[in-house]
């Protein structure tokens, strides 16, 4: 590879003139860019309209995750007072965030949609054991909102085969 | 021999003018590393450090603290003093080479001299030159004694590249000599004033000096001894905290001085075109060409190795010769 001195010297106008243009960076906790609509944070067990959850147990979840990071114990629904809207529901359901690879098989797999994967991602803790998530932190709404990024830029349309038969 | 005018200067004058410039170089270091990651950033549209403080100004606070008390570990089998006197001694060079450097034109105050440079010896030059060389065992005993064969191999790397461009390096500094008629810096300093600055008669000479002065300092496109991906990290691999803290402050203040020279021999020192304010016209041409040795390291990619020695010994060599014989003939023709 032969020097090339004039093109060297060019390049250094390139990085020169690099100093008058503005940085691309995005500055993080100033600015909180928008995640986009199908972004896969952390989980969350989600309840019908009359209070009742719908997560009944099934662990079809815990068989789907490939980390094999969720545990779920079922129990009978004691009649007075009925936890799930099905016949069982789950007494222990704990998610391993350590493990977790947020992959979303999980809220694939789930045949009532009782799981799905949030907007947040701002979840660490300064230990190991803080990252087990039982139910009802996974059950709690998202402390801070994550801005979502408008669905017609960045969600995949519907297909016009779905729409017009 | 002629006397010079500046060993009037009272010796407690002298001590407190040594302290003073020593830790103006240290903290002109510390801000340097700033400087050149800012820099550095804007030139690659990223902003540089800016969380440490307003515009990252406390960074350098931050990283000192940092390497103070970061555990100096060491591999068992080191060579325990040469391992320890290694990295000091190469920081002493660099900083013993400083002394030599003119910023100002020397000053009365009450009748009490103040003299422009910390150590005003007819042989300034010489003496910067041997400082650097001796600068070099601090490398080659580092990563010798660090009983490692990275650190041995980027040792070796490094001394043979700084051992061949120092030739060109004090070659190129032949035209200036013949020029100034001195080998004393001020003295030099001071023909330029009432002349030309020496970068206009000598411009091939600046330029050789220029980059051998990047390849003596170890700094890119010529900082394969440091290079992460080729040899870990050369000689200072088996380093940390303020032992390699002080690994890098030899280099930067290398840079520093180096830079200081470049300013004296070729852009007229401490000369400013209004006021007449000696040291501050020399802090803004010695940040300016700090600023175009980073300028260089975000633009060039990094030279392999052969490619290194083989323009040190093969293009540098002979142009800094060929710049010393046409300039001794030009002077001895015009007398």
């Amino acid at each position: 590879m032969s020097p090339q001195p004039v093109d060297t010297i060019k390049g250094f106008a390139v990085t020169f003139r690099q100093l008058f243009s503005k940085p691309i960076t995005v500055q993080y906790p100033e600015y909180v860019r928008p995640v986009y609509p199908r972004f896969r944070g952390r989980h969350r067990l989600h309840r019908h309209e009359n209070g009742l959850e719908k997560c009944v147990g099934c662990s079809l979840c815990a068989a789907a995750c490939p980390a094999d990071c969720i545990r779920v114990v079922a129990a009978e629904n004691a009649s007075p007072n009925r936890v799930s809207a099905g016949e069982r529901y789950a007494r222990i359901y704990e998610i391993n965030m350590s493990r977790c690879i947020f992959c979303g098989y999980c809220e694939l797999a789930c045949p009532f949609d009782a799981i799905t994967l949030g907007n947040e991602y701002e979840i660490s803790e300064y230990s190991r054991d803080d990252l087990i998530y039982t139910k009802d932190m996974l059950l709690q709404e998202p402390i801070k909102t994550v801005p979502v990024a408008s669905p017609d830029e960045f969600d995949t349309p519907i297909p016009y085969y779905q729409v017009h038969s | 021999m002629t006397l010079l005018a500046s060993t009037s200067e009272a010796w407690w004058i002298a001590l407190i003018e040594a302290l003073v410039i020593i830790n103006l170089v240290l903290l002109t270091f510390a801000y340097t590393t700033l400087v050149e990651r800012k820099l550095l950033g804007r030139m690659q549209l990223r902003y540089g450090p800016n969380r440490a403080g307003p515009f990252g100004l406390l960074q350098p606070i931050a990283d000192l603290v940092k390497l103070v008390r970061k555990e100096a570990f060491h591999p068992g089998k080191v060579e325990a003093l040469p391992y320890i006197v290694a990295p000091a001694f190469s920081a002493f060079t660099a900083l013993a080479a400083f002394s030599v450097i003119p910023y100002g034109e020397g000053w009365t105050v009450d009748g009490y001299q103040i003299n422009g440079v910390v150590a005003d010896v007819p042989i300034g030059l010489i003496l910067f030159f041997a400082l650097g060389s001796v600068g070099v065992y601090g490398f080659i005993v580092g990563g010798w004694a660090s009983d490692s064969k990275y650190s041995l191999l980027g040792s070796m790397r490094t001394c043979a590249q700084l051992v061949s461009y120092e030739v060109s390096l004090s070659l190129s500094v032949l035209g200036v000599i013949l020029l100034g008629q001195s080998l004393n810096l001020s003295d030099i300093v001071n023909k330029q004033i009432d002349s030309v600055w020496y970068v206009a008669p000598q411009f091939v000479g600046f330029l050789v000096f220029f980059l051998a002065a990047v390849a003596e300092t170890a700094r890119a496109p010529f900082d394969l001894p440091e290079a992460d991906s080729e040899l870990v990290a050369g000689y200072h691999t088996e380093y940390s905290g303020m032992r390699w803290g002080l690994f890098q402050m030899a280099e930067y203040v290398n840079m520093i001085t180096l830079s200081a020279l470049a300013v004296t021999l070729y852009f007229g020192g401490w000369e400013g075109p209004w006021a007449p304010l000696g040291p501050l016209w020399f802090f803004l041409k010695l940040a300016i060409a700090i600023g175009i040795f980073i300028w260089i390291r975000a633009t060039v990619p990094r030279l392999r190795y052969d490619q290194l020695m083989r323009f040190g010994w093969k293009v540098l060599l002979p142009v800094a010769t060929l710049n010393a014989v046409i300039t001794a003939l030009v002077v001895a023709w015009t007398g």
